[in-house]
């Protein structure tokens, strides 16, 4: 069955898409995204100094994959905006996920500031993919605005707690028309799962895979995860229910009735 | 000359070009964006850039992110 995520009118091969900071190398991070065969992959931008790497990791990114700028840095719409068209400029492409960010300490993003900058980057053309806290009015609003995609965080950036925001996803899941994408706090491949079974159009893993003993065996440990859930989403997962509902027949039992207790 | 690149007040040569400047400091030119007194330079025309005093330069590059 055909079964192909398709946003900004591009189909993405895969629905694992994976971040590329906090790798030991480029190298080890290259070999990540093609063990996780990731469709889509994010980049940053970044002043200059004396301690950038003379390699470009651009260079290290596969062809057949999305590169998708972030505007990491930015603490309003006009500092998103500013970094959007850097990365246009710098060859990246349109594909821009908004992270507009004012609190250090959770980093949650600021739904406001990202709202206006998709508003000002759809209507220039760039393929916007806003990284939000999970709100369904403002998910509306966004898809409004012009989003390609909806990116709600599960929990928050590095945390690795897991979809913490179960709840008011399901809720964007089931009333949202553009793709939704958890983005931000899965630590783990079973976490990954359970935002693909409850019909999540993919995820966005960074730390979970970078900072992983072996990063190369955790990305493809993270693509098996997401096929599996989403094959189990496409599937029917059955609904939670509080009694027991026997497998076996109920009849033909190899004891008289009138044993039978209970 | 002083220039402020990336939020730094910096000395360079006077005259300088914005691709002879990229040169003295040992960058690589691809994967750079420019930005220059809040401008961004396209590539094909860094060499016809020339710097004044107090002109402001951000040289930024692509990094892993997430």
């Amino acid at each position: 069955m055909e079964d192909t995520l398709r946003i900004g009118g591009r189909d993405i091969p895969s629905r694992l898409l994976l971040g590329t900071g906090k790798f030991s190398s480029y190298e080890v991070m290259k070999r990540a995204i093609e063990a996780g065969d990731s469709g889509l992959v994010t980049v940053a931008l970044r002043r200059v100094d004396a301690s950038s790497k003379t390699e470009n990791i651009l260079d290290f990114i596969p062809a057949k994959c999305i590169l998708m700028t972030n505007t990491s840095g930015a603490r309003n719409a006009e500092e998103a905006v500013r970094i959007a068209r850097l990365a246009g400029a710098g060859g990246a492409g349109n594909w821009i996920k908004i992270e507009v960010i004012r609190d250090q300490k959770y980093l949650l993003p600021d739904n406001l500031e990202t709202l206006k900058a998709t508003e000002t980057l759809a209507k220039e053309g760039f393929i916007v993919l806003p990284y939000m806290s999970p709100d369904l009015s403002m998910a509306r609003r966004m898809q409004d605005a012009g989003a390609a995609a909806v990116m709600p965080l599960g929990a928050p950036i590095g945390s690795n707690r897991g979809l913490k925001t179960r709840e008011l996803v399901g809720i964007m899941v089931r009333e949202i028309k553009v793709p939704v994408i958890v983005d931000a706090g899965l630590g783990s491949p079973s976490q990954a799962c359970e935002c693909m079974e409850m019909g999540c159009a993919a995820v966005l893993v960074n730390t979970a895979v970078a900072v992983a003993e072996d990063p190369v065996r955790m990305a493809a440990a993270f693509k098996e995860a997401v096929i599996a859930g989403r094959l189990a989403y496409l599937a029917g997962v059955p609904q939670e229910r509080s009694e027991a509902s026997a497998s076996s027949p109920l009849t033909g039992f190899l004891h008289d009735e009138k044993h039978n207790s209970q | 000359m002083i220039l402020k690149i990336n939020g730094k007040e910096s000395q360079v040569e006077k005259e300088a070009s914005l691709s002879g400047l990229i040169e003295s400091r040992g960058l690589r030119p691809e994967g750079l964006v420019i930005e220059h007194n809040g401008r961004i330079v396209p590539r094909e025309i860094w060499r016809e850039v020339t710097l004044s005093e107090n002109d402001t330069l951000e040289i930024i590059s692509f990094v892993g992110g997430g």
